[in-house]
């Protein structure tokens, strides 16, 4: 169905290339009146519901905006906190719009560590001789594939479950990689992509893929 | 096909089960030392990706495979989490986890009067029933050689 996003992990384990592909909308904006009926905390710098599931608003989803406005953070446009600001009953009837936190690029660049490390324990836990990392891990929402090269860069593909050929697509990214990285004169090993030719390419096989893979057979 | 091992925690991270049949490699290390390793990297993969997932998840993580196995993982709404270590040609365990959950720990662990919960499981009943249970899958033989 869709191909969500593409990373490129160095053999360090430091992201060196993301890129957001489709991102789904799973929000929800509401009115609401005085005492809130949700049950909001701050966790990671962010304001997100922890008890109160209801109209779309899931635990777990944070504010992205208040009347409209995109919140930064913990703190609303203006710089008041969020906590606070909810508190206050002369604020409302307010608006508040709810969703699954976007990832800032600090997060990626420590989730795609946290990768790394994972696919080193995954080969070390194996009951297999001669295993290699985790090459695709598979929840109910979206299926990751890892490619290892020889050189040990990982390319790393989020996709919908349903989506086949992503072998092909990653194959096709170290290619991308290989032409327009690499055989780019001012680009230095192991440090973050910054070649248009490389985000063009990277971009229309994309959507090739997406094109061609769509309900084909269970990848 | 086959059925590398099996590892049963509870929701504090104890290992309350482990049994291989066709294992062929060991970590090198101690089995302590494994299950803290294994339930560590559960861990980190349940965060991970509940922070990865562009959209909200029911289930969350439900395998992973590398290049030469795979590895199923069940956890109940308790958080007790199982772990079946299979080959590539396993499809999806879910079901196959959630009896040995439904049909032998709650049958002979939680209904033990004996069983102290969340300690190391010492039925030889359990034991033996499980064995029986994994060894009558559908994919379990051993492969030639």
């Amino acid at each position: 169905m869709a191909i969500f996003s593409v990373y490129v992990v160095n053999k360090a384990g430091g992201l060196i290339y993301q890129y957001d592909n489709y991102v789904p909308r799973a929000e929800a904006e509401k009115t609401f009146s005085f005492p809130l009926d949700l049950v909001l905390k701050v966790h990671d710098e962010k304001v997100v519901v922890s008890f109160g599931q209801r109209d779309g608003i899931r635990v777990g989803h944070a504010v992205l905006s208040i009347n409209g406005v995109d919140v930064n953070g913990r703190q609303t446009a203006e710089g008041k906190d969020i906590v606070e600001y909810l508190k206050e009953p002369s604020n409302y009837p307010v608006s508040i719009r709810f969703g699954r936190a976007r990832l800032s690029s600090n997060e990626k660049l420590m989730l795609a560590s946290m990768f790394h490390s994972l696919f080193a324990i995954g080969s070390q836990l194996s009951p297999e001789v001669g295993s290699s990392g985790i090459e695709m891990l598979e929840t109910d929402a979206f299926k990751l594939h890892c490619f290892q090269t020889l050189t040990g860069i990982k390319f790393i593909v989020l996709a919908d479950p349903r989506q086949s050929g992503i072998d092909g697509l990653l194959r096709k990214i170290y290619e991308i990689y290989s032409d327009f990285a690499l055989k780019n004169p001012f680009y230095s090993l192991e440090m973050p992509i910054r070649c248009e030719l490389f985000d063009q390419n990277l971009k229309s096989s994309l959507e090739i893929a997406e094109k061609a893979g769509t309900f084909g057979p269970g990848s | 096909m086959t059925v590398h091992n099996l590892y049963i925690f509870d929701r504090n991270g104890t290992c309350l089960h482990y049994s291989e049949w066709n294992r062929k490699k060991q970590a090198g290390i101690s089995k302590e030392e494994e299950f803290k390793l294994m339930y560590g990297m559960l861990f980190s993969i349940r965060s991970f990706v509940s922070k990865m997932s562009p959209l909200d998840m029911k289930d969350g993580f439900v395998a992973y495979q590398t290049s030469r196995y795979k590895l199923h993982y069940y956890e109940t709404p308790t958080g007790m989490k199982i772990i079946m270590n299979t080959d590539l040609g396993v499809p999806s365990c879910r079901d196959v986890l959630h009896q040995i959950y439904s049909t032998l720990y709650v049958e002979y662990i939680v209904r033990n009067p004996l069983c102290v919960l969340g300690e190391p499981l010492q039925s030889e009943l359990f034991t033996s029933r499980l064995d029986s249970f994994v060894r009558a899958l559908p994919f379990f033989s051993v492969r030639a050689a």
